[in-house]
């Protein structure tokens, strides 16, 4: 028997929790059909944990991919068919990449080692300096910041997740509330170890009763732990945060059951969520937003 | 002795590659500092190095605590080596400072940084501190009682600062006095 996960309408950082709800009681050999027929728009976030879902299964899942012209087409133009190729069998009409003009910045890059880090820093500088002054009229000196944090959230990969994961940055225009503004957002999703399992293995730790994904993403995101006992670990994230909170942006890392965000007044998610299905590995989404003259809305 | 380590020729040797030009990641953090502590090995007792970041694009928090923060952890107070050196980091842009300054920060250290304007000493020192290490960079060449008298100070709380600030390799001490890192053109060190 066939397993059917329905892929949302509208796949971000928020609607990927009914596609990770739905993997509940799946086992990972079973078979599996991911269907984003109706999907007609993804996130970055919601292409690289796509990915990350396919990286998790035992067999080989099927994915059917988006039926309207445009969501296919923007799909490859961010190279998602190009990586889910290896990860899924691909069911439907794969549209070839057609060039023009594209809001992706990144395309979709996979992260293994320290390399493609360069790879993916090298790639970002030129583009991101041009959309951070035009669209978001952030000041030239973000741009330098922009790569340190898409830096320091790939390196999260190389060094904590024992597996690779993928990377995309993309900027778009935020709906979810008014005033509508233009973002770049940087989405990072693995299937690896997770927070939770990656500061376990810091030598001589001491488990407590309230240890969970939550404490862990608390400790990691918000106090700069690190299973490393060299003191200079850490500071990538908290490197992220100072980054963010200049920007006026927003950070949400979800690892494991729970959920961690960095809330700007100009969103209204929430600061911590527990009690999520269980996914693994990490998913890092960092948001940076036009700025806009006068006070925050 | 003095030596010139261009930080972006480091980085291409260690990478093998010329297309680079960003230093990224705790590994190459770590690989450019052992290639600039291999250059050091040879130095002698008392050695300074020139750290030229002018042709770096940019550096991360990583690679800063790696290049920057381990390469100073090592060298300050490294009273167990005979040797002492000294740093003088030049070519530093704003498109660096946000990371170096935090590992600076985390670390409690501080370092001596070429700028238009001359040397600056940055990072992690108190008033007292800046004030004394500036005021043995403006007197050139000076002692305990020197900058005390000059800084209105007493000549014991500026002679236990001059010692700290010696410790921490920002300061030289040459014979009785103090040369500031970054002020000594004309001395051979």
């Amino acid at each position: 028997m066939t397993s059917v996960i329905t892929v949302p309408p509208s796949l971000d950082e928020h609607s990927f929790e009914q596609v990770v709800d739905q993997l509940q009681g799946v086992a990972p050999d079973a078979r599996l059909l991911v269907d984003a027929r109706h999907t007609r728009w993804a996130s970055p976030y919601g292409l690289t944990a796509l990915l990350a879902l396919g990286q998790t299964r035992e067999e080989r899942p099927t994915l059917a991919v988006p039926e309207f012209d445009d969501t296919a087409s923007y799909w490859a133009r961010t190279a998602f068919f190009q990586h889910a190729d290896g990860l899924f069998d691909l069911r439907g009409t794969v549209p070839k990449v057609k060039g023009g003009e594209t809001t992706v910045l990144l395309e979709i890059t996979p992260v293994v080692g320290s390399e493609d880090v360069h790879e993916v820093v090298g790639r970002i500088q030129q583009k991101a300096q041009q959309i951070l002054q035009r669209e978001l009229r952030i000041d030239a000196k973000a741009t330098v910041g922009f790569a340190m944090t898409l830096s320091e959230i790939c390196q999260n990969i190389v060094e904590h997740a024992g597996r690779g994961g993928w990377v995309g940055v993309q900027a778009y225009t935020y709906k979810k509330r008014p005033p509508f503004r233009r973002v770049v957002v940087i989405a990072v999703c693995d299937a690896g170890l997770g927070f939770r399992q990656s500061l376990e293995s810091a030598p001589g730790r001491v488990r407590n009763d309230r240890w969970d994904d939550a404490a862990a993403l608390e400790e990691a995101v918000i106090r700069g732990v690190s299973r490393f006992r060299d003191p200079g670990r850490g500071q990538g994230l908290a490197g992220v945060r100072r980054y963010i909170g200049r920007w006026d942006g927003k950070v949400s890392v979800r690892s494991g059951t729970a959920r961690i965000a960095i809330v700007p007044p100009w969103d209204d998610d929430v600061p911590l969520l527990e009690k999520l299905a269980p996914f693994p590995g990490s998913q890092v989404q960092v948001t940076i937003p036009e700025r806009v003259t006068g006070a925050l809305r | 002795m003095m030596m010139h380590i261009d930080v972006s020729s480091v980085l291409r040797q260690t990478l093998s590659c010329e297309l680079y030009s960003n230093l990224v990641t705790r590994p190459t953090g770590a690989a450019v500092r052992t290639q600039i502590e291999a250059l050091l090995a040879d130095a002698r007792e008392r050695s300074l190095t020139v750290i030229d970041f002018s042709h770096v694009g940019m550096i991360d928090f990583s690679c800063a605590d790696e290049v920057v923060a381990k390469l100073l952890l090592r060298y300050v107070a490294a009273e167990r080596d005979s040797r002492e050196a000294y740093f003088l980091f030049r070519g530093v842009t704003d498109d660096h400072w946000d990371a170096i300054e935090a590992v600076l920060e985390r670390h409690g250290l501080a370092l001596v940084m070429e700028t238009g304007d001359g040397a600056r000493i940055v990072g992690m020192v108190n008033e007292g501190e800046r004030s004394a290490w500036e005021k043995v960079l403006e007197l050139g060449r000076a002692g305990a009682a020197d900058v005390a008298t000059a800084l209105g100070t007493r000549a014991d709380d500026c002679a236990r600062l001059l010692e700290g600030l010696h410790r921490r390799r920002l300061l030289m001490r040459l014979g009785d006095g103090y040369v500031a890192v970054g002020g000594m053109d004309e001395l051979h060190a």
